[in-house]
């Protein structure tokens, strides 16, 4: 395949017939059942969890879900999680580790979403104890970036122990479009930011970030099942390592492991100062 | 005492804007502010109770969260836990670091791993959120805190006010954002105003470790009394 721009994988990864949470849902368990709500306040749809069979043994699957058409998309808000979402998140997870189910997540949003009424009911704390809730899991939890991983809002699905992306996936602290209108004034300039800010798969997994690309040899809105089995394929593949380490050496290293990956992230320099 | 002042910013993006190189920005807020980061941190006394402290610096950068500011604070907090000190941790952040990218984001899971091992210890972890508290610092530590106290009137939020007006094209209540809204939406404990925060900061470490407290005026009362 040609080479392919930062902008370009932006593009494709944002593309509205990619596949999406609930067909990965749909494809990879057998007899899957929905649940939802968070017991608080509402049903958010821009959430999405489901239990059922993968391969042979129960999981959990959580994930954004965004929506194929411009109506789905107005009725699950992009696929960006008002706090009901996370809050959600976090019930299904304690469900997840009452059964000793491992759990997938599926990341796909722009952004958790910055309205006047999510930032009421506190946008800001329900992503912080989201993402302590993933961080303590005494459960296996892997991750897939299968399109837009827009910062904190979908971060807080991706603190697994496993962090997959596919290959036109991309992972940003902000989006192209906010970083080029905060940095050069200009949101018209994001093709620019999107190749400075280093967002790519290819440069994820460089970074020691996310643990493995899975390839698109047709991006994923070309073909869809094949994608889909990749995915699972890949899923498998890890979820069986994750569950011999669990098997081996016990919930409390195998927290102690995830906890030392997301302590050591990040670069500085350092000189002796007394 | 300071903790860990020989750490600053690398460049892992080699990120330019504008035509300024990051080390360059960095450079020209280091030599303005006098520090090498955005976050201070260190050991000391408030009223006679230790404690580790961890100060955000806004003129730094906007007191935007990267590498040095996630790793700085990992740092004070397992300090802190080892030295059997509270934590406590003035926040004031325009949110993460857009120079360091992806890095900037993954400080989040970061600092909640770090006060881990506060709350292995049951050590208090205290965080009073300054003007202005925005972005992935109130979606990380800041609001993981035991007891979180704010500033009167300080502006508090995940999205800026700014963004929120544009994507929504809604206007803003007055008073949106401010402590005194999130004191009555359940999101904070207390406002305290600066000149009493030395008092009900020893007051309230005092009371979670079950230590006799000093304070002999109840702040509610003045509070009330005050009106």
């Amino acid at each position: 395949m040609m080479q392919l721009t930062a902008w370009d994988r932006v593009q494709l990864a944002r593309h509205q017939a990619r596949p999406h949470t609930l067909d990965y849902i749909t494809e990879l368990l057998e007899e899957p059942r929905e649940l939802h709500g968070d017991r608080l306040f509402r049903d958010d749809p821009a959430i999405v969890a489901a239990i059922g069979r993968f391969g042979t043994r129960s999981v959990i699957v959580l994930g954004h879900q965004k929506g194929a058409s411009t109506t789905e998309n107005v009725a699950r808000n992009f696929g960006m999680p008002r706090p009901e979402g996370y809050r959600k998140a976090i019930r299904i997870l304690h469900l997840a580790e009452k059964f000793g189910l491992p759990v997938i997540t599926f990341i796909d949003t722009p952004a958790a979403d910055p309205g006047l009424e999510s930032e009421e009911r506190g946008q800001a704390w329900a992503i912080s104890s989201c993402l302590q809730a993933f961080l303590r899991a005494q459960v296996p939890t892997l991750a897939v970036v299968i399109g837009e991983g827009g910062s904190g809002g979908a971060l807080a699905l991706a603190v697994c122990d496993r962090l997959l992306m596919l290959e036109n996936a991309i992972f940003a602290v902000a989006s192209p479009e906010a970083c080029a209108a905060i940095l050069w004034r200009d949101a018209a300039r994001a093709p620019e930011a999107a190749e400075t800010m280093r967002i790519t798969a290819q440069e994820l997994h460089r970074f020691g970030i996310a643990d493995e690309v899975i390839p698109e040899p047709a991006p994923a809105h070309l073909d869809a099942s094949g994608t889909i089995r990749r995915v699972g394929q890949a899923l498998e593949r890890h979820l069986e390592e994750l569950l011999q380490l669990w098997h081996e050496h016990g919930p409390a290293h195998a927290r102690h492991l995830r906890w030392a990956r997301y302590r050591a992230i990040g670069l500085w320099h350092e000189d002796p100062v007394t | 005492m300071e903790w860990d002042a020989g750490l600053s910013p690398a460049d892992p993006l080699r990120f330019v804007a504008l035509g300024e190189p990051y080390p360059r920005k960095v450079a020209e807020a280091q030599e303005r502010s006098g520090e090498r980061e955005a976050l201070v941190t260190g050991a000391a006394t408030i009223l006679g109770v230790p404690v580790g402290l961890a100060v955000a610096e806004f003129g730094f950068l906007g007191a935007s969260m990267g590498s040095v500011f996630g790793e700085k604070f990992a740092r004070a907090a397992e300090r802190a836990a080892a030295e059997d000190r509270a934590f406590i941790v003035f926040a004031s952040s325009g949110g993460a670091r857009m120079h360091e990218g992806v890095f900037s984001l993954f400080q989040l899971p970061k600092t909640i791993v770090a006060v881990e091992s506060l709350s292995e210890r049951r050590l208090p972890f205290i965080t009073v959120l300054v003007d202005p508290c925005y972005g992935g610092v109130t979606a990380s530590f800041a609001t993981v805190a035991d007891l979180i106290l704010a500033e009167p009137g300080a502006m508090i939020g995940f999205a800026g006010p700014r963004v929120i007006e544009q994507v929504t094209r809604q206007k803003l209540p007055a008073g949106f954002q401010s402590a005194e809204f999130l004191l009555q939406h359940g999101m904070i404990d207390a406002i305290v105003p600066r000149p009493r925060l030395r008092e009900e900061l020893a007051h309230y470490i005092r009371l979670l470790t079950n230590q006799r407290s000093t304070s002999p005026v109840s702040f509610v009362t003045r509070q009330e009394s005050d009106r």
